[in-house]
């Protein structure tokens, strides 16, 4: 039994951790089990055999509880674990007429033939060269636009800057990518400009070399004032009279960064940066299929979009299945290698082990 | 200057004036680098066709004001129609996530209640693994949601990260409220809407919030499940007539992609349908804002 603990985020976020808000359990009060028991018992002891009320006095006590889950946990099993054994069609030469049931199995050949495919592979090598990009390019941009909020000491503009770096996370792909075009592309705004003064129109927008600069540019626009929060919520809870004593000893402004600012964050940074290894098959999906068209699918196709150009374009069910599944085991994979580093290390992951 | 910096500790130097230029020149810049396309869009979908030919494209410098491009826009066209769908998928979809997330969040936050932690389990599972596009499709596809609304809707209703968030606050709540709530008889229907949610109400707005962006930005699921070009949300419509449109007017771009747009639709008409995408979610998300921290970081969860 795994239990969640600490560091998770909203997805598209980057994940918190607990140095933002101090963990603090559940009263004991609040434990279940005070109602027809001996006050004190703990969950835990609730399920040890033999101990506890016996299974219809607990769902006479929790039917209500139960019945609330239902909505959610019926989604979830319609809409995530149905179609995760759908994954079946994987081992089939699945065609939409004879279904599930009737297709043909095949056993590996779907395999066989993505790990021939040069195009599985190109996609495979886009995907990896654009996550590490993001590691390099895009992972520091939030520390250091926190540490800068951070020091704006006027409540009002903080809160005004901070309003406005937040604003684009809530844009949608579509909406980036437009008005990246209104103002970087062909005939966007710059264009437009250098072509009234007699020069070139800028071409970045279809440039297969610029690609990953400007999805890059695309994503740092976008998230890394989002980012910020949680570093922002991890400098609040640095401790101040650190600050104030290394000030006392006469530590200036950089020295007081680098000594306690940095390792305050630390923890955060490490831990984001080994979820962020557990992700990194998930480069986004969007923002590369609306792009691909302009700069070609030799630089631009992601695993996400080569799985959809497979099949909803191609009409070959299991071959876009096989790559999904290919991609959604090694993502497990990577996600318990990840965790497995973070516990390594002394930081708590998405989940531990209880 | 007392008031203008009146948080600075006593102990901290005031910065050199150059530190405090290159700082104040970064924070404007940033500022400016992201408003900077917003106002250029703003301006043109208001400028009258004189601007915008003047110009020669889009507008830096106002030269009048006029509102026929979103008079055309909201004149009964595809639009409108997308405005609607995406509107209306909107806000039953934000209701249907909010009311599954809060009532399993509230029905998991009790330890020891029956079965929370095999159910806890089966929605910190689905962190995991996902089932992938193409199954998801066939199950779309196989209960007959293909062209229906409800597909922009049900398979991403529930977000177990918003779940999970939602929980960890309820269970950080202190806990005799309802504890006394119970002796005296209300059931936990009660409890939650009388109790619980009234205490969770920054939270909840944050969640609402990051569901309705979710809805009202979604295309990955229109783009899947909607081939009815009458019933395309707004994203849909905001990619073929801006972003392809433009894309077909550019010179240096030849799409294979854009053939079926023919012409390109009139600047303001593209700069008003962008702005009609991003007005509602600019609003809204400074109401919530002080309560962002909650959404985005949980404490502790004990499973």
């Amino acid at each position: 039994m795994t239990e969640r603990t600490t560091g998770v985020a909203h997805p598209g976020t980057t994940p918190g951790t607990e140095t933002a808000q101090a963990p603090s359990p559940a009263p004991a009060s609040r434990r279940r089990g005070g109602r027809g028991r001996p006050p004190g018992g703990s969950a835990r002891r609730d399920r040890r055999p033999g101990s506890g009320p016996p299974f219809l006095a607990k769902l006479r006590r929790d039917w209500q509880l139960l019945l609330m889950t239902l909505p959610a946990i019926g989604l979830l099993a319609v809409f995530h674990y149905t179609p995760t054994l759908g994954n079946i069609i994987a081992f089939q030469e699945y065609n939409p007429w004879d279904g599930v049931l009737g297709s043909p199995w095949v056993g590996l050949a779907q395999f066989e033939r993505l790990f021939t495919d040069p195009r599985f592979w190109s996609a495979v090598g886009n995907t990896l060269l654009i996550a590490a990009v993001q590691l390099v390019f895009f992972f520091p941009i939030p520390i250091a636009l926190a540490i800068l909020l951070d020091s704006v000491m006027t409540p009002r503009l903080r809160l005004v800057l901070q309003s406005i770096v937040y604003m684009p996370h809530f844009f949608s792909w579509v909406l980036v990518v437009t008005l990246f075009q209104q103002i970087l592309g062909g005939a966007g705004l710059f264009s437009q400009m250098l072509r009234q003064n007699g020069y070139a129109p800028l071409e970045i927008m279809s440039n297969p070399d610029a690609f990953l600069f400007v999805v890059t540019s695309q994503m740092v626009w976008k998230d890394a004032g989002w980012g910020t929060i949680i570093f922002l919520a991890a400098l609040a809870a640095v401790n101040q009279n650190l600050y104030e004593s290394a000030a006392v000893d006469g530590a200036g402004r950089w020295r007081r960064m680098w000594h306690i600012t940095l390792p305050g964050l630390r923890p955060v940074i490490i831990l984001l940066l080994i979820l962020k290894l557990g992700d990194i098959l998930n480069v986004g999906f969007e923002q590369f299929y609306l792009q691909r068209d302009a700069f070609g699918a030799n630089v631009s196709e992601v695993l996400d979009t080569f799985i959809y150009h497979q099949t909803l374009v191609t009409g070959n069910f299991s071959a876009g299945a096989v790559a999904g599944l290919v991609k959604g085991v090694v993502g497990l994979v990577l996600i318990l290698v990840a965790n497995k580093l973070a516990h390594k290390m002394g930081e708590n992951g998405i989940y531990r082990r209880s | 200057m007392s008031t203008l910096f009146k948080d600075r500790p006593v102990w901290a130097e005031r910065p050199s004036l150059p530190a405090r230029a290159a700082k104040n020149t970064t924070l404007a810049a940033i500022a400016l680098v992201i408003l900077f396309p917003l106002y250029v869009v703003i301006l043109t979908s208001l400028s009258p066709a004189s601007a915008v030919n003047s110009a020669g494209g889009l507008v830096l410098v106002p030269r009048g004001i006029s509102f026929q491009a979103y008079a055309d826009l909201f004149g009964g066209g595809v639009v409108t129609r997308a405005v609607l769908v995406s509107l209306g998928v909107t806000a039953v979809g934000t209701l249907v996530s909010l009311v599954a997330t809060v009532l399993a969040a509230y029905g998991l936050s009790q330890p020891g209640s029956l079965w929370h932690r095999p159910l806890l389990f089966a929605v910190l599972l689905t962190f995991l693994f996902a089932p992938g596009m193409i199954p998801l499709y066939l199950l779309v596809s196989n209960v007959g949601l293909i062209d229906s609304y409800w597909s922009l809707i049900l398979p991403t209703a529930v977000n177990a990260f918003n779940l999970v968030v939602m929980r960890a606050f309820f269970m950080n709540l202190p806990g005799e409220i309802g504890d006394s709530a119970r002796v005296d008889g209300a059931g936990e229907w009660t409890i939650l809407t009388r109790l619980v949610l009234p205490m969770s109400k920054g939270v909840t707005a944050v969640i609402a919030l990051f569901y309705a962006v979710g809805y009202w930005n979604a295309f990955f699921n229109a783009i899947l499940y909607i081939n009815d070009n009458a019933k395309w949300p707004l994203q849909l419509v905001l990619r073929q007539y801006v972003q392809q449109g433009q894309q077909l007017s550019s010179s240096s771009v030849i799409g294979d992609a854009v053939q079926g747009t023919a012409s390109a639709p009139n600047l303001a008409i593209q700069m008003a349908i962008v702005v009609v995408a991003l007005v509602p979610v600019t609003f809204i998300y400074p109401l919530v804002q002080k309560h962002f921290t909650k959404g985005v970081i949980i404490g502790a969860v004990k499973g």
